[in-house]
């Protein structure tokens, strides 16, 4: 129980860091927002009501305790260009982000475990040396690459799938993949390197003199024991999907909260920009949390102090 | 072998940034004569939508990747060295300080940190680089915070401060080059993650601007124009891919030689 307080105080510290990570982010931003929404030729009256009215004539310090007053209050602010609440903007859009990155997290998970498990199953033999080859690629690959060749493949070429946006179940095909493929190549990394650092530990040596074939040693007692690397390596994906999300999405016209991100830092809508980086943020906070708290409850030289 | 494949590409990239901005190139000559032109042997790679030529912007656009990977790298290196070794070797409260700020930026997924510094600083290669250094420093800062934090009870240490030697001299001479071999691995990866990244800002319109040439806005350029000129995509695509390619392999080599266990595989 002691140990659960201490793991949300904790949290609660990563996440503050955080948003005040992001406040400090707009605030020394060069260049004033009131210009974006009055544009420079704005008589100084006006500019000077509005600078009143979005909190900009306070002082840093008045505005950091106003920010995270309002963020406690689940505020985020107004957008400066369509005039709605952020979280409203936010709200709209997050459906297809999480949409996306589940399915992609589908993707990592199909094509990781089992490669990792052949790969470390195989070690040094070239099963293993395939999984790695590529595994390499697949992490060498930029996604804002790999979505193109995608899209010039099953698209233009086999005319199998549409080219952008969100049409129904077909148009996620292609997302999913291009997300899912790169954090596929780290998780197969992984999950590979914490099986074969389980592997070489003397209780497999001992099963193994027991006479259990290499199948049952895997199954029995390999894999139970990397279920706690790997929920943390799929912990870390989750959050990182998120983010990856946002090229993804700009690739394939997806209306998630990444192209909502991009817009906003092209119109500089700041708050919007900073309520998305927040939210995205806190995400791969809680993912990696969450993550800590499965490996505990799965792994009791974890959860027993 | 492949490590050999690997150096070679690494010598390729460096020749073509070099020839990128040495030689008598005309990245931004615009031509509407060739317009879309596709690859031929008078035109070696072709053309862009503005007929402009596609090998000499992947010249200069190699001079670009090249330059703020180089830079990124060395920044955030020198930061997080410093970083690391301070806090590690002065423990105490400057020490949970900077543990906590760097867990907090380990807490912030890389790339995102980067898009939202160049989107507050504004796009330009200058900008480009203090974000992806923004983001960098924390790494190198981790490996060497925690390697000092033990290497600073060796004998060796000990007896340096035994002799009554200055603080800086016990860094600079006694641990320093111990911690130096997981520096250098961390420094392959991160040439990997500045080029990918510095595409990745310029391919969302917040790197370098048109404009001037890079991997990344040649790639969104070329989007457009996937279905006529596919080489406008994939031209700078296995550019890209060939150099991340190699730095990766590059790190692992030099992790298997040095035997440095990292924490994370990249």
């Amino acid at each position: 129980m002691t140990r659960l307080m201490g793991g949300v105080l904790d949290t609660l510290v990563v996440l503050f860091g955080v948003s005040l990570l992001v406040f400090l982010l707009l605030a020394v931003v060069p260049g004033d927002p009131v210009d974006v929404v009055l544009g420079e030729s704005a008589q100084l009256a006006d500019r000077q009501a509005m600078r009143q009215a979005l909190g900009l004539d306070q002082p840093l310090p008045v505005r950091g305790l106003q920010f995270f007053h309002d963020l406690v209050r689940g505020d985020l602010g107004m957008s400066l260009i369509q005039r709605k609440p952020v979280t409203m903007l936010i709200a709209d859009r997050l459906p297809a982000t999480l949409l996306l990155a589940v399915s992609a997290f589908a993707v990592v998970v199909a094509i990781a475990l089992p490669a990792g498990l052949i790969a470390a199953r195989h070690h040094d033999r070239w099963p293993d040396r395939a999984v790695q080859a590529v595994a390499l690629l697949g992490l060498s690959i930029p996604n804002f690459w790999l979505g193109p060749l995608l899209v010039l493949l099953f698209s233009i070429g086999l005319g199998w799938l549409p080219v952008s946006g969100n049409q129904g179940p077909a148009s996620l095909v292609l997302p999913a993949l291009t997300l899912g493929l790169s954090m596929a190549a780290v998780s197969t990394r992984m999950l590979r390197a914490s099986l074969l650092e389980i592997m070489s530990q003397p209780y497999l040596r001992t099963a193994r003199c027991k006479g259990l074939g290499e199948g049952a040693v895997m199954w029995r007692h390999a894999l139970p024991n990397a279920m706690a690397p790997l929920v943390t390596v799929l912990g870390l994906q989750l959050g990182a999907l998120l983010a990856g999300a946002v090229i993804t999405e700009v690739v394939f016209a997806w209306p998630g909260i990444g192209t909502l991100l991009i817009d906003a830092i092209r119109q500089r809508d700041y708050p919007v920009v900073q309520g998305v980086v927040l939210v995205i943020a806190v995400g791969y906070v809680l993912s990696n949390r969450l993550a800590d708290l499965v490996v505990a409850r799965i792994d009791p030289r974890i959860s027993t102090p | 072998m492949t490590t050999r494949l690997a150096l070679g590409v690494m010598l390729v990239w460096c020749a073509a940034a070099l020839t990128g901005v040495s030689a008598p190139l005309h990245p931004d000559a615009i031509e509407l004569t060739r317009i879309l032109e596709p690859p031929s042997s008078t035109n070696v790679l072709g053309s862009d939508d503005l007929g402009r030529p596609v090998l000499d912007r992947l010249l200069a656009g190699a001079a670009v990747s090249l330059l703020v990977a180089l830079v990124t790298v060395t920044l955030s290196a020198t930061i997080g060295i410093a970083v690391g070794l301070f806090a590690g070797y002065v423990g105490g409260w400057a020490d949970r300080i900077i543990g906590r700020v760097v867990e907090v930026f380990l807490a912030f997924p890389g790339m995102l940190l980067a898009i939202a510094m160049a989107a507050m600083l504004g796009p330009g290669l200058d900008n480009v680089i203090i974000a992806l250094a923004t983001m960098g420093w924390v790494g190198y800062a981790r490996l060497v915070r925690v390697q000092v934090m033990t290497l600073k009870q060796r004998d060796h240490v000990l007896a340096a401060r035994a002799l009554g030697r200055r603080d800086l001299a016990i860094v600079g001479r006694h641990l320093l080059p111990l911690v130096m071999a997981p520096v250098w691995v961390e420094a392959s990866f991160g040439v990997a993650a500045a080029v990918i990244a510095e595409a990745g800002l310029s391919f969302l319109g917040l790197g370098i601007q048109p404009p001037a040439a890079s991997w990344g806005g040649m790639i969104r350029d070329g989007v457009r124009y996937l279905l006529v000129a596919p080489h406008l995509v994939l031209a700078p695509g296995i550019a890209l891919f060939a150099v991340v390619m190699a730095a990766n392999l590059l790190g692992d080599a030099l992790r298997d030689r040095l035997d440095v266990t990292l924490r994370s595989t990249r």
